[in-house]
């Protein structure tokens, strides 16, 4: 069964979808989408750096995520920019470093357009076993610092105030979404990670009281996009990450559709 | 300054002067550029922020912002539901609540905590007269059941919560301290808010020994 590339995808991508719907959620209630975009272009800077090192791309993707995270929080506290534009200019420039690294290694033969928006076909046996418990470490750390997290994110002050370890919350949350970019990488590729992890969060929103079920709805959602996605890759011949962004984004626009059964429903004991 | 338990410190002072600042180095969120701060080991501490934003994309009940930094004791958690008067809002989400609930919620939410010290950063904030009465008269409740420490600021450089032992009047530095004196005995104030409210709040006399310039400087008079 796993010798077909099809499927290998389909449970690498669902791999993916359920740890990056719960963290997803904090990205979006931390406003973060801009910082996790800008992790993902680093991402390209980390392939090429294993390619040229011969290291193993996703150990290399990993680390250089979060050596940018490190830095951006670094030039935050230094420089005179406020944070946006640090984010893009770092964002950009570590993706362009990575393309002019690529483009002087004359001897690997790379297949940027897979970096760049995934390469399902890519995907191997040892891949998937790296995203599964990959993304098994992601998510049974988010699981344990949950709650702190979870206060911090409401108010920083007050949490810390209160005897939180936030700066500790703010740097195992910077892994494990580095972690999740490393993993995601090959799925999806650098410029479309950040939607897998917005678009299911931002659709569940609309059908979630609680932060607990927002994550587990996000997490659903971003299977079922994953599903989708990957199906009308194989039938159109479309290729397998914008597929699934656009999945993802069906199922946003539907969440936002006025349903007023579906919503009552599910709000019915939130309603004063 | 100090607080010790069983104390209520209030500090007073005009937009600027360093209230909210002096809260946070208390509390170790904000770090000193001179002098120390410290608070003793394995204080129990709570904390009313003046501003806390929660964005509609997270879905927060008021039960579930209840226990954020905290498991819920169902006894305490009955008795200050009722004391704050927000047991119907329980299941509401807090992006919904009114100002003035928001308000009552953030201080239900410090006191379930039974702390040790408890800082209120203008928690009277949008809260109609009555209810801000009704909340001092809690505070004080808090203080005699737990024999707590409170850091109290407000904005309103006279008129302070009646039970504050201490009062220090702030303005880039301490202006002045003292105890407030009793508005009870002040006619036109209990013409203007009637008896409880006089019984709960106080004057506080302000005996300045310098005067402050437009610059920021200070001028010590004598």
């Amino acid at each position: 069964m796993l010798d077909d590339f099809f499927v290998r995808a389909l449970i690498g991508g669902i791999g993916v979808a359920l740890v990056a719907g719960p963290l997803g959620c904090f990205i979006v209630w931390r406003r973060l989408a801009y910082f996790g975009d800008t992790l993902s272009h680093s991402a390209l800077l980390g392939v090429a750096i294993a390619l040229l090192f011969e290291l193993n791309i996703t150990l290399a993707v990993f680390f250089i995520s979060i050596i940018v995270s490190f830095l951006l929080l670094f030039l935050q506290s230094k420089a005179a920019l406020t944070s946006d534009a640090l984010l893009g200019l770092l964002a950009h420039s570590t993706l362009a470093i990575g393309l002019v690294v690529l483009a002087f290694m004359t001897w690997v033969r790379v297949d940027l357009m897979g970096f760049l928006f995934g390469d399902i076909l890519a995907i191997t046996v040892e891949d998937l076993v790296l995203i599964w418990v990959g993304g098994f470490l992601a998510l049974a750390t988010l699981g344990f610092i949950w709650r702190s997290l979870f206060a911090a994110t409401v108010s920083h002050d007050l949490a810390l105030a209160e005897g939180v370890k936030t700066k500790l919350m703010n740097i195992i949350f910077m892994i494990v979404i580095a972690a999740v970019i490393a993993v995601s990488l090959k799925l999806v590729g650098v410029l479309l990670i950040t939607a897998l992890l917005i678009i299911p969060a931002a659709s569940a929103r609309r059908f979630s009281n609680s932060p607990e079920l927002m994550a587990a709805i996000s997490g659903f959602i971003g299977v079922l996009a994953v599903v989708l996605g990957l199906n009308g890759s194989l039938t159109w011949d479309t290729p397998a990450g914008p597929s699934i962004v656009v999945a993802a984004l069906g199922c946003f626009v539907f969440s936002i559709l006025p349903f007023k059964i579906l919503r009552v429903s599910i709000f019915k004991q939130t309603t004063k | 300054m100090s607080v010790s338990s069983g104390e209520i410190v209030t500090i007073i002072g005009p937009n600027g002067s360093g209230k909210s600042t002096t809260a946070k180095i208390a509390l170790g969120i904000m770090k000193p550029d001179e002098g120390i701060s410290s608070q003793q080991k394995n204080l129990r501490v709570s904390y009313v922020p003046q501003k806390l934003e929660i964005n509609w994309t997270l879905p927060l009940t008021v039960k579930r912002f209840l226990s954020l930094t905290n498991k819920l004791d169902k006894t305490n958690l009955d008795t200050i539901l009722g004391e704050t008067e927000i047991s119907h809002l329980l299941d509401s989400q807090m992006s919904e609540l009114s100002g003035g609930e928001f308000q009552r919620t953030l201080i239900a939410r410090a006191m379930i905590r039974s702390p040790d010290l408890l800082v209120l950063d203008e928690p009277v904030q949008g809260v109609d007269f009555n209810g801000e009465i009704a909340l001092y008269s809690m505070i004080e409740k808090i203080r005699n059941k737990l024999n707590c420490g409170i850091l109290l600021i407000s904005h309103d450089l006279h008129v302070v919560m009646s039970k504050t032992d201490r009062v220090i009047c702030l303005n880039g530095h301490i202006c002045c301290s003292g105890t407030p004196a009793n508005v009870a005995s002040s006619k036109e104030f209990i013409e203007l808010f009637g008896v409880h409210a006089a019984s709960n709040l106080s004057l506080y006399e302000h005996k300045h020994d310098h005067e402050h310039l437009p610059d920021g400087q200070i001028k010590h008079s004598g």
